[in-house]
């Protein structure tokens, strides 16, 4: 299958975004070949979470029926298919002890997907190298050569790193956590307070003596932010056991060193609070300090990189800022962060908001290297408004991926009103084209929902903010009225 | 494994805004901080779109472009978005890459927090603001 050689397009990677982008791809029809070092589909799923439990939810009974696009917002796991059988795998494999999908039902989900959706990838093919080639690309493979014009990494952010601090490379990470019986009566420092170092402290409550977590950064709570940033719900118990003095110990330090000694580990910390040095004698010490993308040699290419993370800087559509015509989908393109209004990044890290990106991906690159032009439905004047006010409502692209991406409606000038589908806001915000108008669903620091109407006229962006509703219900009157008055320089 | 976290904790140390801070507050800063790079013609921020950020320049040059026509640039060093960020009102201005930027970026509701919590940092950003004001009204003399 996709033996090495010339293809238009190679996709690197077999996880959620890989498949996604392979089927988007297939339904645009455009060529490709897909290639993937792992021997099965599934990406990070095929191993973790390490404690076996998704933190990304999927509702079997939810508000909307089952395999309706409306229902895809309650359903944050299945992929995106057009055919029934292709929709809302993920319910229909859950045995309903949880509605965090185990893990395994994770990778059968994405397994599935692939299988019915007839996606082929050659697996067992790893990514070892890239060069230039005139116009186009040529990746090494441990198969062979391909080539091609347009490269998708779809690589997830799965190389564990640790930070360059003294000792760090005797502390094992979390991708090489020991099964947690192994830690029954010992002390743990953990290193990290984002969500992985909360999983597993989570995970050790039956077994540790004690848990301290250290990282020079006070925790946040996603209950708190209001948002995904932060320990999200599944995992605050360690928090509750830290703030009535439980045996889990909070600590903002940044890390100054760690030592092996006779008995475990001695970790050196400097109290970011201004409370001076600590010192902590502990039998283990599991650093969780997150993943990058297995970027190979992409920085030498020419591929700028931004944070720690060293996450590829991306085009809003998914493009690298430094080398055309190389694309991203998956996890890693949280590299096209959008506007962040409010500082609320996307939702590009998780299923539920790169899958929708790889949709949009597969257009693109039908569009602009295929001359494939996407369906856009024309729609008469009086079912804008309506239109617009269910799909701030209820489209689970603009709940999924607030600020950041939109239903775009355009006035066409020789074709009357056309809906643009699905496309990153700040796309609409940032070019100049027809006049016409993009809806987003939006949040505030202070948790508000409310639907957020950007409006194109002669060029010129106007923003318009709408009020929440208690029921989440911007159907309303209220609603209504306020539109036809942010529509009505457009004549609509 | 690679390691960038003192590449930008060193990036901070030779930016002036961090010039009184030890290592162990700028370790923490870097924390804090989110990196991002932007492309040639890249809007950061943008007239009248509210929940933007305060950003200070790692690398690189923007213009500050008001309805399409440009008044003046920003560099290495200099910040952009404060007013913005400090009043809760959309920017008066987009600014733009003019070519491959890096920014250290701060969002706008956690900007009051860093302030109050690295003083050092807040003071060099008040002379900073006071030599704009100073600019500003030097036409009285």
């Amino acid at each position: 299958m996709h033996p090495p050689g010339e293809y238009p397009v190679v996709v690197v990677g077999s996880g959620p975004g890989g498949l996604q982008l392979s089927y988007s791809l297939g339904r645009a029809g455009v060529p490709h070949a897909v290639i993937s070092a792992d021997p099965s589909p599934g990406g990070m799923f095929r191993k973790w979470p390490f404690f076996q439990r998704l933190l990304s939810w999927t509702k079997p009974y939810a508000p909307e029926e089952r395999g309706t696009r409306y229902y895809e917002r309650y359903d944050w796991n299945s992929l995106i298919g057009e055919e029934d059988r292709l929709r809302a795998i993920q319910p229909g494999l859950m045995d309903g002890s949880s509605y965090f999908p185990a893990r395994a039902e994770m990778e059968q989900n994405l397994a599935t997907f692939a299988r019915d959706g007839g996606i082929a990838v050659r697996f067992g093919c790893r990514w070892t190298g890239t060069r230039r080639d005139d116009d186009a690309f040529v990746l090494e493979t441990t198969d062979g050569e391909y080539r091609c014009r347009v490269p998708v990494f779809a690589f997830g952010i799965s190389q564990p790193w640790k930070p360059d601090i003294p000792g760090m490379d005797a502390v094992p990470h979390y991708a090489d956590t020991r099964a947690p019986e192994t830690y029954a009566g010992k002390r743990i420092l953990i290193i990290g307070k984002e969500v992985s170092a909360f999983e597993l402290a989570n995970g050790f409550l039956p077994w540790a003596k004690q848990i301290i977590l250290a990282s020079p950064r006070p925790v946040t709570l996603s209950v708190v932010s209001r948002s995904l940033v932060g320990v999200r719900a599944r995992y605050v118990q360690p928090y509750e056991d830290h703030v009535l003095g439980g045996g889990v110990v909070l600590v903002n330090a940044s890390i100054d060193g760690v030592d092996r000694t006779p008995q475990g580990f001695r970790v050196r910390t400097s109290r970011s609070d201004g409370g001076g040095q600590l010192v902590f004698e502990v039998d283990d010490v599991i650093a969780t300090t997150g993943f990058t993308p297995p970027l190979g040699d992409l920085p030498e290419l020419g591929v700028p990189v931004s944070g720690r993370e060293r996450i590829p800087s991306q085009t809003p559509l998914f493009e690298s800022i430094g080398v055309p015509n190389m694309y991203f989908a998956g996890t890693a393109t949280r590299g096209a962060a959008g506007l962040k209004k409010h500082g609320l990044p996307s939702s590009s890290g998780a299923v539920h908001g790169h899958r929708y990106n790889a949709r949009i991906l597969a257009r693109h690159i039908a569009q602009k290297y295929f001359g494939i032009d996407p369906a856009r439905p024309q729609l008469k004047a009086d079912e804008v408004l309506p239109y617009l006010l269910r799909e701030v409502t209820r489209a689970p692209e603009l709940w999924h991926q607030k600020s950041y991406l939109s239903r775009t409606i355009l006035a066409d000038r020789t074709r009357g009103i056309i809906d643009d589908g699905i496309l990153p806001l700040q796309l609409f915000v940032d070019s100049d084209g027809p006049d016409g108008v993009a809806v987003a669903v939006e949040a505030n620091h202070a948790g508000d929902l409310y639907p957020a109407i950007y409006v194109r006229k002669d060029n010129a962006i106007s923003e318009h903010l709408l009020p929440s509703n208690p029921l989440l219900d911007f159907e309303t009157g209220d609603h209504r009225k306020q539109l036809a008055g942010a529509l009505a320089p457009l004549g609509l | 494994m690679a390691t960038t976290r003192s590449d930008l904790t060193e990036t901070l140390a030779g930016n002036s805004l961090f010039a009184d801070v030890g290592a162990a507050e700028l370790n923490s800063i870097a924390h804090i901080v989110e990196e991002r790079r932007y492309a040639e013609g890249e809007r950061i921020i943008r007239q009248g779109i509210s929940g933007s950020a305060f950003y200070i320049i790692l690398e690189g040059e923007a213009a500050i472009r008001v309805s399409g026509k440009d008044y003046g640039t920003l560099g290495r060093g200099e910040f952009f978005g404060e007013i913005s960020a400090l009043l809760g009102e959309p920017p008066v201005a987009d600014i733009v890459a003019l070519h491959m930027l890096r920014c250290a970026i701060i969002p706008a509701p956690a900007l009051e927090a860093f302030m109050l919590g690295h003083p050092t940092v807040l003071y060099r950003m008040l002379k900073a603001e006071t030599r704009k004001l100073q600019k500003a009204t030097s036409w009285r003399t």
